[in-house]
C-alpha cells in the first residue's frame, strides 16, 4: 500500500471502506470504587465509608460519602457502581416510606436487613452492582451488622468490610476484632473507642494500597441516643 | 519482609489445583545460600524448575566467581530467568528474603511472572492471598523489628491472610534469617 493513503492515525481509507460490520457494545456496569467497614459493639454500631468516587484511573470526587441514615437506628452503606447504589438507595427509602404509612412505625434494622436481601435478589438476574452492609441497634440496643453480595445474599456479622478494599482488611478485623489466632485475648469487650481506633487505622492502610479507597471518611456512629457522625482525612494521591 | 538486621520469609503449606487440596506439606521456600531463601508460589511444576534452575545457575556463579551469591546477584538471575521466558512464562511471582554475607544488610525482592523486579523497603507479598496479605502487613508491619517481634508480626500476617483465603493455609512455614544462624518454624493453622 502506497504511504501516501496512510492516515496520520495509522489507517487507511481502503481498511475503513473494506471493514465489514462493526458491533458497539454497552456494559451496563461500572465499578466506581469505594470502601465500607462497619463494627457492632454492645450498646453501639460503627460504619464507615472512604469519600472517594473513582472510575478506572480517574477521580470523580473526592467528597463523596457512600453512607445513607435510613432511620434513628439505621444506616446503610453502599459502594461499587454508583448508578446502582442511587437507584438501589431511592427505591429502599420508598420501601421503608411506605412501611411507616402502613404499619406507623419506623423499620427495624433486621426488618430492614431482610427487605434489602429481597430487594437484591428480586434482580437476581440483572443485579445491583453494589456491595452492601447495614449497620443498626437491634431492639435490645445492641449492634448489629449485616453484609450482602450483589444477589441479596445476607449474613449477620458482628464486623464487616466490604467494597473495593474489602480483601485487605477483613482478615485484619477476623484478627483485631474477631480475635482470630489471638494467643492472650483481651478480658474486657470491644469499647466505642477502640473500634473508631481501628477503624480509622484500617482505612488508612487500605488508603496506601488500594487506588479506590483514599481522600478522607465517613464515620457514623449509632447509639440509643441517636446516630452521630465524624469524618477524617486520608491521603490523596 | 524486613526486621533490624533480620529479615523474614514465610509460606503456607498447601499443595492443590484449583479447589481441590492434594497435599498439605508443600515447601514454597527454599535455601538457595546460608543467609538467602526464595519463596516460589505459583504453578507448582514450575516451582519446581524455577528452583532447579535458580540452583544450577547459583552453583555455576560460586564455582566460576569464587564467592557467594548475594541477595542482589539472585535477584539479577530470577529476573534474567524469567524473562527469558517473556513469552511463554513460568507461573510463579518469586519472593527473595536474605542478608547480604558481608555487611548483613536486610534485602528483600518480589518479582511478577516475567521478572519485573520490586524491592520494596518493608514487606513483599505473593500469591493467590496477595491482598488479603497486603492488607494484613499494610497494618502490622512496623519497621526495626527485633527478629522474635518480626516472627509474630510476619506470622499473624500470613495465618490471619490465610485463613480468608479458601485455597490458601494448611500450616504454614516461617523462616527467621538473622546473621548468625537461621530459625524454622511451623505455625499451625485452621486446617479447612
Amino acid at each position: 500500500m502506497a504511504m501516501s493513503l496512510m492516515r496520520p492515525g495509522g489507517f487507511s481509507y481502503s481498511e475503513l471502506a473494506n471493514a465489514g460490520p462493526v458491533q458497539h457494545h454497552f456494559s451496563p456496569y461500572t465499578d466506581n470504587g469505594g470502601s465500607i467497614v462497619a463494627v457492632a459493639g454492645k450498646g453501639f454500631a460503627l460504619i464507615a465509608s472512604d469519600t472517594r468516587l473513582s472510575t478506572g484511573y480517574s477521580i470523580l470526587t473526592r467528597d463523596q460519602p457512600k453512607l445513607y441514615d435510613l432511620n434513628s437506628n439505621t444506616v446503610l452503606g453502599c459502594s461499587g457502581c454508583w448508578c446502582d447504589v442511587l437507584s438501589e438507595t431511592r427505591l429502599i427509602e420508598a420501601r421503608m416510606k411506605l412501611y411507616k404509612h402502613e404499619h406507623q412505625k419506623e423499620m427495624s434494622p433486621g426488618a430492614v436487613a431482610q427487605m434489602l436481601a429481597t430487594i437484591l435478589y428480586s434482580r437476581r438476574f440483572f443485579p445491583y452492582y453494589v456491595s452492601n452492609v447495614v449497620a443498626g441497634l437491634d431492639a435490645n440496643g445492641q449492634g448489629v451488622v449485616y453484609s450482602y453480595d450483589p444477589v441479596g445474599h445476607c449474613d449477620q456479622n458482628l464486623f464487616h468490610a466490604g467494597g473495593s478494599s474489602g480483601a485487605l482488611l477483613q482478615p485484619l478485623l477476623d484478627n483485631q476484632i474477631g480475635l482470630l489466632n489471638m494467643e492472650i485475648k483481651p478480658t474486657e469487650p470491644l469499647t466505642l473507642e477502640r473500634a473508631k481506633g481501628i477503624i480509622k487505622d484500617v482505612f488508612i492502610s487500605a488508603a496506601e494500597r488500594d487506588i479506590y479507597t483514599g481522600d478522607g471518611i465517613l464515620l457514623k456512629i449509632i447509639t440509643k441516643d441517636g446516630i452521630t457522625q465524624e469524618s477524617m482525612k486520608l491521603r490523596h494521591d | 519482609m524486613k526486621g533490624k538486621n533480620c529479615v523474614a520469609i514465610a509460606a503456607d503449606r498447601r499443595f492443590g489445583v484449583q479447589l481441590q487440596t492434594i497435599g498439605t506439606d508443600m515447601d514454597k521456600i527454599f535455601e538457595i545460600g546460608p543467609k538467602l531463601f526464595v519463596g516460589i508460589p505459583g504453578l507448582a511444576t514450575d516451582t519446581q524448575t524455577v528452583h532447579e534452575r535458580l540452583r544450577f545457575r547459583t552453583n555455576v556463579y560460586e564455582l566460576r566467581e569464587n564467592r557467594p551469591v548475594t541477595p542482589q546477584v539472585l535477584s539479577a538471575m530470577v529476573t534474567n530467568l524469567l524473562y527469558e521466558h517473556r513469552f511463554g512464562p513460568y507461573f510463579v511471582e518469586p519472593v527473595i528474603a536474605g542478608l547480604d554475607p558481608k555487611t548483613n544488610e536486610p534485602f528483600v525482592c518480589g518479582f511478577d511472572v516475567i521478572g519485573c523486579p520490586c524491592e520494596p523497603e518493608d514487606f513483599i507479598v505473593s500469591g493467590t492471598c496477595e491482598e488479603q496479605l497486603l492488607g494484613m502487613c499494610e497494618s502490622l508491619y512496623e519497621p526495626n523489628l527485633e527478629p522474635d517481634q518480626l516472627f509474630e508480626t510476619i506470622s499473624q500476617a500470613l495465618v490471619n491472610a490465610c485463613d480468608r483465603d479458601a485455597i490458601s493455609g494448611w500450616g504454614a512455614k516461617v523462616y527467621i534469617i538473622e546473621s548468625d544462624k537461621v530459625t524454622i518454624r511451623k505455625v499451625r493453622t485452621r486446617m479447612d
